[in-house]
């Protein structure tokens, strides 16, 4: 057990690594932030001073073997726009992201498993075709297009809601709506698909052919076994949380982590959209190691194999 | 005497297409039946159809008595008694039959709860004790086992430990060997006639292996494209089969004993279920196939004690028979 942890953990750490890297290289591909920053008129002695300040005149290894060795220590970096340490740019964002994300996070939960579950078990009927209809346009809709519709008609035409801001909890409820249909339609289908895999196999006809009560066949034989592919797309949900809203912020200028990123990512600022890409690696990965712990609590069958490894 | 179970005139179709036309059959209390024929002749779908374990789709029609009750169209919970307490039955597939998240206890311990009067500990009792019967070593300490961790054979012994949680009357076994090896076939096979001893159960045995059923039966009745063809006793039917099609089923076999022969195949393949011939559905395969064979299927009629056949022959066969009787 304790080489299969060794191992999961060395591989979330590389995965780490490679985003970071990644984000590194392009970031420094793309752009000058010297120009992004003090733009086009600006100076060129003000420019270069810009650039030795940051380092950025510096070889590029050199800079990213400066970066790691940054990190290690603990710091990651200013933005170069004020100056302040990044992380504490990103952490004082994040309570606004997760305001959004946490409850999108429930109503995805409570309505798309629940939908789904109902569609398996009455396949083929008016509620089930219902739900799979809806839940294709959730899932093709980009999220921008839904968000413009539900502003088109909510704040435009019935003016019942604020159709952007972060002023109450009422600027909320668009925003949040937008991130739960999608969201709930993925999962709905997900959770529908699984199910009826399920209710194909053998054991469930077996748990009936004992005379087990339909109720009680689809809560103590079927879910508990459809449960295992539905969490992994619960994990990768979870794993969004952190950065999961950067269109939804975007089109209701909610100060959150996603805003901060776009803004971030179009003026170069580095140690702002690194840090916050180090941060969405780390949720990703670790969400992606909670899911594989759950699928040893859920399916004895892996339990062993994880022993064994 | 009157049937313990009475199959009547059951049919069922798949959308439309129908897989059983017409089955009847009796199942006397204590008695063992072969049920035999090709995959997709039927056998299954009769128990699974008769216990409601068909899915939606599938139109059921007919009549299924257990003790005079009909059970096609009972209520749920009425059907739930029935199922695993009168009449359980156990699966070809040992592998994916138990649920596998759950410990052999609980899905014991489930079975137990629904249909006799037991508490608290004198379920795990129970379980222990009828897994000890079924022949699983260490029964104590494996009741917190999951099904992934015995081999195939041992979950078909935790099968029949689950099946005889309710005390029934009538155990349908479902090609219960058919996934397993040789040996083990044996085995199992030999703790299911043991247990039905014990507990003077009526079985069913549905298989497509004619010596399985030749030596756990008593009575044998052969399925051809959702019907039946010919019911008799075993020695009888295995001596002298009198429908074409059982005949060509058993000189399928390679004989025991005496010279060897050439072993004959059967002609042709089993019609499509939704492209049935008008008349006996064997007549395009058959040998013997006459003018009025393609006109209308023949009626199963009796032609000996406790024998009937399903061919327009079949008038000419009883008369033979009886000839041999009076000589």
């Amino acid at each position: 057990m304790g080489r299969y942890l060794a191992i999961r953990f060395g591989r979330a750490a590389l995965t780490i690594v490679l985003v970071v890297t990644f984000a590194f290289v392009v970031l420094r591909l793309s752009g000058d932030p010297a120009l992004m920053i003090l733009g086009p008129e600006a100076p060129p002695e003000v420019l270069a001073a810009f650039r030795k300040a940051w380092g950025l005149d510096d070889p590029i290894w050199f800079q990213y073997l400066d970066y790691f060795g940054a990190i290690a220590k603990g710091e990651l970096g200013r933005s170069m726009r004020d100056g302040r340490p990044a992380i504490e740019l990103v952490l004082e964002r994040i309570p606004a992201t997760l305001a959004l994300t946490l409850p999108a996070f429930f109503f995805k939960v409570a309505l798309g498993v629940p939908a789904g579950i109902y569609a398996a078990l009455h396949r083929g009927s008016a509620i089930d075709r219902a739900v799979m209809m809806t839940a294709v346009a959730g899932f093709t809709v980009p999220s921008f297009v839904l968000a413009l519709i539900l502003v088109l008609v909510f704040a435009v035409q019935l003016g019942w809601l604020p159709s952007g801001g972060q002023d109450s909890w009422r600027h909320a409820i668009l925003p949040i709506a937008t991130l739960s249909l999608g969201g709930a339609a993925v999962l709905a289908r997900f959770t529908r698909s699984a199910m009826l895999e399920v209710l194909g196999q053998p054991y469930i006809r077996t748990a009936s052919a004992k005379g087990v009560p339909w109720r009680k066949v689809v809560t103590s034989h079927a879910l508990p076994n459809a449960a295992i592919p539905t969490v992994t797309i619960l994990g990768f949900m979870v794993g969004t949380l952190i950065a999961g809203a950067v269109v939804v912020e975007s089109v209701f200028s909610w100060p959150g982590v996603g805003r901060l990123l776009v803004v971030a990512v179009a003026n170069r600022d580095l140690a702002v959209v690194q840090c916050i890409l180090l941060l969405v690696a780390m949720t990703m990965v670790t969400s992606n190691l909670v899911v594989d712990f759950l699928y040893g609590f859920l399916d004895p069958r892996l339990r062993a194999k994880g022993a064994h490894a | 005497m009157a049937a313990l179970v009475n199959i009547q005139d059951l049919r069922v179709a798949f959308s439309g297409v129908p897989v059983l036309r017409g089955v009847d059959l009796a199942l006397q209390k204590g008695e063992a039946v072969g049920l035999v024929g090709e995959s997709g002749s039927g056998k299954s779908v009769t128990w699974l159809s008769a216990l409601g374990l068909l899915p939606r789709q599938a139109t059921v029609t007919g009549s299924v008595r257990l003790d005079g009750r009909e059970l096609l169209g009972a209520p749920a919970s009425e059907l739930d008694q029935v199922r695993g307490g009168r009449i359980a039955m156990i699966f070809q597939d040992p592998a994916s039959a138990l649920n596998p998240v759950l410990t052999i206890r609980k899905q014991l311990c489930e079975a137990l709860a629904l249909h006799r009067d037991l508490q608290g500990n004198a379920v795990k009792a129970e379980a222990r004790r009828l897994l000890d019967l079924v022949g699983i070593p260490d029964a104590g300490r494996r009741l917190e086992a999951y099904p992934h961790e015995f081999s195939g054979g041992q979950v078909q012994r935790i099968m029949i430990a689950m099946a005889l949680a309710g005390n029934p009357d009538v155990l349908i076994a479902d090609e219960p060997t058919t996934a397993l090896d040789a040996t083990i076939q044996a085995q199992i096979l030999e703790l299911l006639s043991s247990i039905r001893r014990e507990f003077a159960m009526a079985m069913v045995l549905i298989s497509h292996d004619l010596g399985v059923v030749a030596e756990n039966c008593d009575r044998v009745a052969v399925m051809y494209a959702g019907r039946i063809v010919e019911q008799a006793p075993a020695n009888q039917l295995f001596a002298d089969p009198v429908h074409p099609y059982a005949q060509g089923l058993i000189g399928a076999l390679p004989p025991l004993d005496g010279p060897r022969r050439r072993l004959t195949a059967i002609p042709g393949t089993v019609p499509d279920p939704a492209k049935m011939p008008d008349g006996c559905a064997f007549a395009p395969r058959c040998a013997m196939a006459a003018e009025a064979c393609n006109l209308a299927a023949p009626p199963l009629a009796p032609i000996a004690n406790d024998r009937v056949v399903a061919c327009i022959r079949a008038e000419a066969s009883r008369r033979a028979l009886l000839g041999i009787a009076a000589e």
